[in-house]
């Protein structure tokens, strides 16, 4: 152990989780719009990450920061290594270069994707009339 | 006191050798394309650090937020 629990927690993360994204917020309730359309790619590839929020505690952005050399938020890792922020994947999505990093094979060629409103994902309620 | 795009520009093209910079904004949010022939060679990420690096710990602080787009170029003499 180090004297940086906080560090080596983080560090901890990225070495463990295949795909991990640092963002604001969840993924279900992203606070940022950079957060909210990183999740919207990775989501479009169907690509499970885990998901780390930083705004709990000001001290993971400030570790994540030290860790990486990257000084914005959202951070996507995959694989131990920093693929980038919201611009980065963005461009990589739109030329499949993410695809490829993340190992997925896809035949159309790519389109961003909106982010999702930020409403709950249940489909609308029908009901039926039986009367 | 805010940042301007015409500051983040000027400071861009003096701190990254040979660079041009389109830069747009609202004081809080910017975007920038920057093209020069110092990104040649250099993984996206790398690209991106040395736009960062000129602006250090303002960026998510005094610059709220900075979009980046890097072109890299063949040499000084563009158009």
């Amino acid at each position: 152990m180090s004297e940086n629990p906080m560090r080596d927690a983080i560090q901890n993360a990225i070495d463990e989780n295949p795909v991990i994204l640092f963002m604001k917020g969840n993924p279900d309730q992203p606070a940022c719009g950079f957060s909210a359309r990183t999740v919207a790619v990775l989501k479009a590839l169907d690509q499970p990450f885990a998901a780390v929020d930083v705004l709990p505690d000001p001290r993971i952005r400030q570790e994540l920061s030290a860790i990486s050399n990257w000084p914005t938020i959202p951070q996507l890792f995959v694989g131990g290594e920093l693929v980038g922020g919201c611009d980065i994947v963005m461009e990589m999505f739109e030329s499949g270069e993410l695809q490829q990093v993340l190992g997925i094979e896809t035949a159309e060629p790519a389109k961003a994707p909106e982010p999702e409103p930020a409403t709950p994902q249940t489909p609308p309620l029908t009901i039926e009339n039986r009367l | 006191m805010s940042a301007t795009p015409e500051e983040l520009k000027e400071r861009i093209e003096a701190g990254i050798p040979g660079s041009r910079a389109e830069v747009t904004g609202d004081g809080h949010h910017f975007n920038a394309i920057v093209a020069s022939p110092a990104f040649k060679g250099l993984t996206r990420i790398a690209q991106h650090r040395l736009v960062y690096d000129v602006f250090g710990c303002e960026v998510g602080d005094r610059i709220h937020a900075l979009s980046i787009q890097t072109k890299p170029l063949e040499s000084e003499n563009y158009p």
